[in-house]
């Protein structure tokens, strides 16, 4: 007589279907984010340091790995964007007029905050 | 092809005799309008009287006959074997719960969880029956009625990686079930809801991998009334922070 079996999760549960694995890639993006808010700050405490330590610490950034570490955290920083915008309809439930405002006029309403903000941005930082 | 066959492999276990579980393989004719409860009850009547599973409706309304298909979680009698066929279907009990026998699941830590979040109307004041009923507007019903769908088969514990990882999270039903009183518009439970909804096993262990939603068979999306609650009680905290003087 053993009593009821408990069922072991395997450590690979995330490797049996695309959903479990999508999350866990959605769960790695932050690892990217800090990765990057990490360089960020460093940036920030050489450009405090002086001229010779900001100009080696952009030379240091422009070399073939960090550049790939860039473009991965980038893509990283999308697709954790992109994912959650799209989840947003399932956390805000509008109720307008009596009608469900549509999943996709709240998830737009992201994305266009997401082009205005990013424009803005732009424009301070390349109007030189 | 009237004499075709299809090929179960179950899941056993039977506490009395077997250390481990072990999976046993049935060859069962094969008919296109059997659902794999079907095949269970086959295997039952004219094979193996031995075998335990739980069932009740066969229409997809009681919730009884969960379990793991091929590695879904899926009701048995929603799933037609045409859509396994010519293939092995595997059988396994819903995952993320201790197994009692074979395909039957002890269910007790659910049934705890369901009455914890008190999934019933709570009225500050019950009204008299003779004051009538309580009315609703077609609006007030559209608010919660979506959650009311659910049948407590726990498909969506057993897609929910987190219940797996971490069995004191209070779960995705459970949450739906609580969402679904504290959208009633009769209710006024939800302070009372909220001390178990927002602790520290309730809706904030979710991390939104969303396959309970995938996995309700009743359309309820659980995942989506968590994400709800959570909003909720960040606005809750909010209040309490930004306007201490404010109703509580």
């Amino acid at each position: 007589m053993t009593g009821p079996y408990h069922q072991p999760m395997s450590p690979t549960w995330w490797l049996r279907n695309r959903a479990y694995f999508l999350f866990m890639l959605r769960e790695l993006t932050s690892v990217f984010i800090a990765g990057y808010a990490i360089l960020l700050l460093i940036l920030l405490y050489q450009l405090n340091a002086g001229r010779d330590a900001y100009q080696s610490y952009l030379r240091f950034l422009a070399a073939p790995g960090m550049v790939a570490f860039h473009v991965i955290a980038l893509a990283a920083a999308l697709f954790h964007t992109v994912t959650w915008f799209n989840l947003t309809p399932k956390v805000l439930v509008v109720r307008m007029g009596g009608r469900h405002v549509p999943a996709s006029v709240i998830a737009g309403v992201n994305y266009v905050a997401w082009i205005v903000i990013s424009a803005l941005v732009a424009w301070i930082v390349l109007r030189g | 092809m009237p004499d075709s066959t299809i090929t179960l492999e179950i899941f056993r276990y039977h506490p009395e005799q077997d250390e481990k579980p072990k999976f046993r393989r049935y060859e069962i004719p094969y008919r296109e309008d059997w659902v794999v409860l079907d095949a269970l009850n086959y295997v039952k009547d004219r094979i193996d009287g031995t075998l335990a599973y739980r069932w009740s409706c066969r229409m997809g309304v009681c919730g009884s006959c969960g379990m793991m298909i091929n590695g879904t979680p899926r009701l048995s009698c929603a799933a037609f074997l045409r859509e396994y066929y010519p293939h092995p279907v595997r059988v396994e009990p819903l995952a993320n719960f201790p197994v009692e026998r074979d395909l039957v699941i002890v269910l007790e830590d659910f049934m705890h969880k369901l009455r914890e979040v008190k999934p019933w109307l709570i009225r500050e004041r019950e009204r008299p029956l003779s004051e009538g009923e309580y009315h609703q507007t077609p609006d007030e019903v559209a608010a919660y009625k979506q959650f009311s769908m659910c049948i407590n088969c726990m498909l969506c514990y057993a897609a929910c990686p987190v219940y797996g990882l971490e069995p004191r999270f209070l779960g995705p039903a459970a949450i739906a079930l609580a969402q679904r009183y504290n959208l009633d518009s009769r209710d006024q439970g939800r302070a009372q809801r909220q001390a178990v909804l927002s602790s520290e096993d309730g809706i904030w262990d979710c991390t939104l991998v969303g396959e309970c939603t995938v996995a309700c068979p009743e359309h309820v999306d659980p995942a989506g009334a968590i994400q709800r609650a959570k909003l909720a009680s960040t606005i809750d905290w909010y209040r309490r922070v930004l306007m201490p003087w404010g109703e509580r």
